[in-house]
């Protein structure tokens, strides 16, 4: 797909926001559980790999509705792997120090009762929009 | 199953920690089982907040109550007038010096959030490998109103913005695409310097890893401006990942014509090339870097002429590094006065830093120039680990210089951290605590200088030798007073008549640490002793009799079976076989074994 002028760009900017937006809010909205697992060098080398891989087998095998993607580094190297998650409707949350275990407790409790576990990471920095 | 109704955030970061957060979480947990509310509240411990001069930090989830200070003794309080009756505790909260007023909500203190990401805005947000969702962030939106203006008017909005070089040496970047722009050339060329070499800097890597579509629409944008039609990233080639995810984006590029011929109906022609450094420090240097991207030893020459002027191939060439490049297309999509209003007179924008060492939250920040050190280290940081008292930081890799806790309230831009001996470097920023020693420290920088320097000048060759002899000597225990003396006029010397910037900054290390711990140096040569323990000549382990309890750990854990005495009665250790390992010092369990 060649994007030819500057009117194409953001015509498919808006196409690809659209995506995104349905993918993140769906169209059974409201059920869609986003995960991003940091995997830049630092996250692999901690391990980000093998989360990835568990939650998403994990996620498929209990049944739920997620996006499982890769992102670049979150900049919290002393606590990798770190994972983003946002469940429908809500703010993202992001957990640090993912290991399986760990993993499959967010799972249990975050994902699939909503509930906050120790070891969340709160967000430190302003964002070019604020 | 417990249906929670709110969550209490209590922060587990190191600092809060040691002002007995632990403590808080379980008074949490007590107060609120006394008043059976533990199945609808529930007690979080997290990370860092960022904000550990205010600690230990309470937040209330869901109304987002943000409480600082909050000691054991509030909970009780907190859990009855706000979990019970709802009504936040304005006591705990946070009192904004600027308005003097008191902030409920996080998004509201100004002060809390001390970092902004500008060329990290997409790393963590964005899947690197899918050009899409960088589209979906405003991609190559400047790219496209570049094309609209003419190539002046934009370097113009570049140069207006301030913006200056963020590989070390803070030339204005504006400035240097105008210069390039101006030379008449058949070829020009545009090149990103990704040669990233600091011990302990990772931002270049990073950013090229999490986002490598701002640092090509940058490529292109500078491209545009200057009139190159090719572009070409020099990477190391120890970073596979960095290289994987740019090469997709490459092609993710091109496919949707953002690279090639015509890009965006507008005309103008730019592909980008890849080119592999093999790891030398000195190619980190932009004369060096071209003679290496043409195929000839990585050696610098003499400037001028500039690579503005006469580069790669003898064509004008306009070399940035990976961090300028990725702040270029946020200068057009939010304006140059927007950009300006962050950072301060001189140095506008931000920088990344790669905090490393002592440092409680190892990682990667983005904050605003004229942050203090401070700051940096004690909030965003989390403080010294280990609860270890600070003692220096090391701004700029081997060629910055040592900072102390009288530079701590300094304001970090360019000229403030070269006005105290330092500089801001690529962003390699190295905490050390009460247990480095200095004179140690200056040795391994001037260590790495020494094998990176290439060998084409005389002062960095020889100069940094005997400079690196001269260390040795003092840290084995030989030094004499005068070859402190010697240390300084040796170092300046190479200072002024190195051909490069490798040369021209390796003594800094050695002669900032001078300037700023000379008790150090002399304690090393007149008592022969390492007042940080770390010289091993100058050390050596002794165990207090009285102290010891002879559990035989030590006895069990010396390599070499230094240590003796029977069970129950004190040990000795046998300096003559003793290798000051140091693993009898950490096993001891009675703290009977010190450095003397």
């Amino acid at each position: 797909m060649k994007i030819k002028t500057l009117a194409d760009l953001k015509k498919i900017k808006a196409e690809v926001q659209e995506k995104i937006k349905l993918r993140e809010q769906g169209e059974n909205a409201g059920n869609i559980v986003q995960v991003k697992v940091a995997m830049a060098t630092c996250g692999i080398a901690s391990g980000a790999k093998e989360t990835m891989s568990f939650i998403i087998e994990e996620l498929d095998f209990r049944g739920i509705d997620a996006v499982v993607t890769q992102t670049g580094c979150m900049g919290y190297c002393y606590a990798e792997p770190t994972i983003e998650v946002t469940l429908p409707g809500k703010d993202p949350v992001v957990y640090g120090y993912v290991d399986r275990e760990k993993a499959r407790q967010i799972i249990d409790e975050y994902i699939v009762k909503g509930e906050l576990v120790d070891g969340i990471i709160p967000v430190n920095y302003k964002t070019i929009d604020e | 199953m417990a249906d929670y109704k709110m969550h209490i955030l209590v922060c587990g970061g190191t600092g809060c920690r040691a002002s007995q957060s632990d403590k808080i979480v379980e008074t949490f947990k007590t107060e609120l089982e006394m008043h059976g509310l533990d199945d609808e509240v529930k007690v979080v411990a997290t990370g860092c907040f960022g904000f550990c001069e205010k600690g230990p930090i309470v937040k209330i989830i869901p109304d987002n109550t943000f409480y600082v200070q909050a000691g054991v003794v509030d909970v009780k309080d907190i859990v009855e007038e706000h979990i019970i009756k709802g009504r936040p505790l304005k006591r705990l909260l946070y009192h904004d010096p600027a308005t003097k007023s008191q902030v409920t909500d996080t998004a509201h203190i100004d002060f809390y959030k001390k970092q902004v990401r500008i060329a990290l805005r997409n790393c963590g947000f964005i899947n690197p490998e899918n050009i899409e969702e960088y589209i979906a962030r405003d991609g190559y939106a400047a790219l496209g109103s570049v094309l609209e203006m003419k190539p002046s008017e934009a370097t113009q909005m570049v140069k207006d913005s301030g913006l200056r070089g963020r590989g070390g040496g803070g030339f204005p970047t504006g400035l240097k695409w105008e210069i390039t722009a101006k030379e008449k050339s058949d070829q020009k060329y545009v090149v990103c310097n990704a040669d990233e070499g600091d011990p302990g800097a990772f931002m270049d890597r990073s950013i090229l890893e999490g986002d490598p579509h701002s640092v090509i629409e940058a490529m292109a944008i500078c491209g545009y401006c200057i009139g190159a039609g090719k572009g070409l990233v020099y990477i190391r080639a120890e970073y596979p990942l960095a290289i994987n995810r740019l090469k997709i984006a490459l092609n993710q590029a091109r496919e949707f014509g953002l690279l090639g011929n015509d890009i965006l109906g507008s005309g103008f022609d730019f592909d980008i090339d890849i080119r592999y450094g093999a790891g030398a420090f000195v190619c980190g240097e932009e004369t060096a870097l071209i003679h290496s991207m043409e195929g000839y030893r990585g050696e610098p020459t003499v400037k001028p002429p500039f690579p503005s002027v006469s580069g790669y191939l003898g064509k004008p060439t306009n070399v940035n590094n990976v961090e300028t490049f990725a702040n270029i297309p946020v200068i057009f999509n939010k304006g140059v006065e927007w950009f300006k209003s962050i950072g301060t007179e001189n140095s506008r924008g931000t920088k990344v830093f790669a905090l490393a060492g002592k440092v409680n939250n190892v990682g990667l920040i983005e904050v605003p120039m004229g942050i203090t050190l401070r700051e940096v280290i004690f909030d965003i940081g989390g403080g010294i680990r280990g609860g270890k008292k600070f003692k220096a930081v090391q701004t700029g890799g081997p060629s910055g210089g040592c900072l102390t806790e009288q530079h701590l309230d300094t304001p970090i831009d360019y000229d403030n951290l070269i006005a105290v001996g330092s500089m801001m470097g690529s962003g390699g920023m190295i905490v050390m605590d009460e247990d480095d020693c200095m004179v140690s420290i200056a040795k391994f920088y001037l260590e790495f200088t020494l094998d990176e320097s290439c060998g084409k000048c005389t002062p960095c060759r020889i100069g940094n030798k005997r400079l690196h002899e001269i260390l040795v000597k003092i840290t084995s225990g030989n030094g004499i007073e005068e070859d402190i003396e010697r240390l300084r006029v040796l170092g300046n010397v190479i200072k002024e008549t190195s051909l490069c910037g490798l040369g021209q900054t390796s003594p800094n290390p050695v002669l900032s640490t001078l300037d700023n711990f000379y008790d150090e140096y002399l304690a090393h040569v007149n008592d022969k002793k390492c007042p940080a323990g770390q010289c091993k000549d100058l050390v050596h382990y002794e165990i207090n009799a009285n102290a010891c309890t002879g559990c035989t750990l030590c006895f069990r854990n010396c390599p070499v079976g230094a240590i003796s005495g029977e069970k129950k009665m004190p040990h000795y250790i046998d300096q003559s076989l003793c290798i000051k390992c140091g693993v009898c010092f950490e096993k001891c369990r009675f703290k009977a074994i010190s450095i003397v």
